[in-house]
């Protein structure tokens, strides 16, 4: 017993709330990666080991799996601190966010750069609870990064289809160009 | 000499120059913002300068790489905050002396500092310019593998208490780096049969996950902050002189500097470790070091300003990256159809000094700059966190989506920036991510041209400067395990007594 005891201090470190989730999480993916590799790998006859496709794919998830679990015991092995669910909460808070940008991608090609940034802003500060003169400024900083990035860096984001909807002429194409 | 004015006329162009301004000066100020740093805004930004001039797009990210840092001291002397993670150490000496009424001094040393070793860091890498073009032939592939090997093991090994976890975090880059497409033999790699998978993970979508939208999803979920700050009185061209007073521990500082930032994965802690514990350990004051001492100022900021200048050594040498930044620069160089590697110095020893000297003017343009605008920055730094978050969200749209247009990448740089929040929660690191993906690409295509002329292990060692790579893992890595087992014995012998 002892030696076990001995053993574990010796991957003792600092941890923090929810490490032991994380832990399980990526040996759990390492593991998965690990036997999907004979299907998503090639062995390829007469090419040396070291030139082999599946040479690196193999090195670095076996890489992975036996730095996993030697983290894996090393959380076990520390003292846990409680809080694990409402760290996990964080981390499933941010979500949000994520669907607020992918929301945010989705429109662009649809209501074009200007528009849908100019909506974007505002409406996510007013989400973060910001009221009154805030909004502006967000508004104007959309402005800002869509002049500063399409219209004088030419950055390469398509025009919105919405720009379709205007008349064909020389307000479309500059619309399509610049906004 | 000829290869040096060839440099001053690639850069004597307007458009060069402005770049230059625009990013020392963008560098500056995105350094003050807490939050950003300069990783963020070089993800952003880098899309955004595929359709500039390839010279005019890499010295506008190179001014943000070198001044971020000038920035980063700002807050971290007056509101205890660092701006960028290196400016951590200049909280401990520089905050007190603000509390002290010495925000100016500390400030003017700060800057004085990191003008000094950031032009004696160039000006040793132009002097080793020659000796490098001679060295760098050297290397072939074996080496550019054990280097690339070497940068591995050091950026785990640097992790202290975190090696597992540095570990995982590279093999997991490396394993990234292999998704899609094999091109030797093109068979697939881990593409699970999609064909969104296929063209493999991009790095610019990696880091702009990893690094600029899990800073957003963290700022937007954490509560509101807006720091409060106060106007910065008093001379700042004299405060900057007072470094002079302190010119031994400035060019010690740098010296630590040049030489961790020249060694992968090692970097700027190592280096301000090393400058911090000298200055303390030489100083007639030691007790005041972390109380406000001037000289702890001088150390931290001398060692980190150093870095950057001399992280370009390998990066431009042998085309191996130490740290993500550097990482990111190789990316900005492969964008900009820039080749990074031995061949560089024999083939382009111009664009090499043009970037030294570019390096040097950043620095001049940064100095000149703060000894003006500190007051001015300060109301930067007060933008409310949560605004900042969806600043940040809204930049990273255009880094990402600019790339290829795809939704795609959006959404693996969405999924990268949760992992990301993760991660800097239970504060596991990110680095080794971005440097696996990149060292790892390296070493597959090195090994695999350097093995078909090798036919025993011994082979493989039987050049300088292989052995000397390949003595130096092993040491590094046995050295490290008799360290741990070493203070494990000690704990134990400890609680025991």
């Amino acid at each position: 017993m002892s030696r076990i005891r001995t053993f574990q201090e010796l991957f003792r470190r600092d941890r923090r709330r929810g490490d032991l989730v994380f832990a399980l999480a990526f040996l759990a993916l390492a593991l998965v990666l690990l036997a999907a590799m004979p299907t998503e790998t090639t062995w390829v006859k007469r090419t040396k080991l070291f030139a082999q496709p599946a040479f690196w794919p193999a090195v670095s998830v076996v890489a992975m799996t036996v730095f996993a679990a030697l983290h894996l015991l090393g959380s076990f092995s520390s003292p846990r601190i409680p809080g694990r669910l409402q760290e996990a909460l964080y981390w499933a808070r941010s979500l949000e966010w994520a669907a607020w940008f992918l929301a945010y991608v989705w429109v662009v090609p649809l209501a074009g750069y200007l528009l849908s940034t100019l909506v974007f802003c505002p409406l996510l500060c007013l989400r973060l609870g910001y009221r009154g003169r805030t909004l502006l400024v967000a508004s104007g900083f959309g402005l800002a990064v869509v002049v500063v990035f399409k219209s004088l860096l030419s950055v390469k984001i398509p025009a919105g289809a919405i720009y379709e909807a205007l008349p064909p002429g020389a307000l479309r194409t500059f619309m399509m160009v610049n906004f | 000499m000829d290869a040096l004015l060839s440099g001053i006329d690639l850069l004597a162009r307007l458009d060069v120059l402005m770049a230059l301004l625009i990013g020392s000066i963008g560098g500056v100020i995105i350094g003050a913002i807490p939050g950003v740093g300069p990783a963020v805004a070089i993800a952003i930004l880098l899309p955004a300068t595929f359709a500039l001039d390839p010279l005019v797009g890499l010295v506008m990210l190179l001014g943000i790489y070198g001044s971020s840092m000038f920035g980063g001291a700002l807050p971290a002397i007056l509101i205890n905050t660092p701006g960028t993670a290196v400016n951590a150490l200049t909280t401990y000496d520089g905050h007190p002396m603000t509390q002290r009424g010495e925000a100016v001094r500390a400030l003017g040393l700060a800057y004085g500092a990191s003008f000094v070793s950031g032009i004696l860091s160039i000006l040793a890498l132009i002097l080793l310019s020659p000796l490098l073009a001679r060295v760098a032939p050297m290397f072939g592939s074996r080496e550019i593998f054990l280097a690339a090997l070497l940068g591995i093991v050091l950026v785990i090994l640097a992790h202290r208490g975190q090696t597992f976890a540095a570990g995982m975090m590279a093999a997991f880059g490396i394993f990234l780096g292999t998704i899609g497409l094999e091109p030797v033999k093109y068979t697939q790699r881990y593409t699970f049969g999609q064909d969104w998978l296929a063209s493999g993970v991009d790095l610019i979508v990696v880091i702009l996950g990893l690094f600029a939208l899990s800073q957003a999803f963290l700022l937007l979920n954490d509560p509101e902050e807006a720091p409060t700050t106060q106007r910065v009185e008093g001379s700042m061209l004299r405060a900057i002189g007072e470094v002079f007073r302190f010119k031994r521990i400035a060019a010690i500082g740098s010296g630590f500097g040049v030489l961790m930032g020249m060694i992968p994965g090692v970097g700027e802690f190592t280096a301000q470790f090393l400058s911090y514990t000298y200055a303390q350990k030489t100083s007639k004051d030691p007790d005041l070091f972390g109380k406000g001492s001037p000289e702890g100022l001088v150390a931290s900021e001398s060692a980190n300003n150093a870095v950057p200048a001399a992280a370009m050594i390998p990066l431009l040498a042998l085309g191996i990256p130490g740290e993500a930044l550097t990482a990111m620069m190789l990316s900005v160089f492969y964008v900009h159809n820039v080749t990074p590697g031995p061949g560089l110095f024999q083939t382009q020893l111009d664009f090499v000094y043009a970037l030294y000297i570019a390096m040097i003017l950043l620095n001049v343009i940064v100095v000149v700059f703060m000894l003006f605008a500190s007051n001015w920055l300060l109301r930067i730094i007060r933008i409310p966190t949560r605004f900042l978050g969806m600043m940040i969200l809204t930049l990273s749209f255009v880094g990402v989506y600019s790339l290829r247009n795809s939704v795609t990448d959006c959404a693996i740089a969405a999924g990268f920036g949760v992992f990301g929040l993760v991660l800097k929660r239970l504060n596991l690191p990110i680095v080794p991510i971005i440097l696996g993906m990149v060292l790892g690409g390296i070493m597959e295509v090195k090994l695999r041209s350097a093995m078909a002329r090798v036919k025993t292990p011994l082979d493989f060692v039987d050049r300088p400067i292989a052995a000397l790579l390949a003595v130096a893992i092993v040491l590094l890595v046995g050295l490290h395990i008799v360290n741990v087992l070493r203070q494990f014995l000690a704990r134990r012998v400890q609680r025991e007594e």
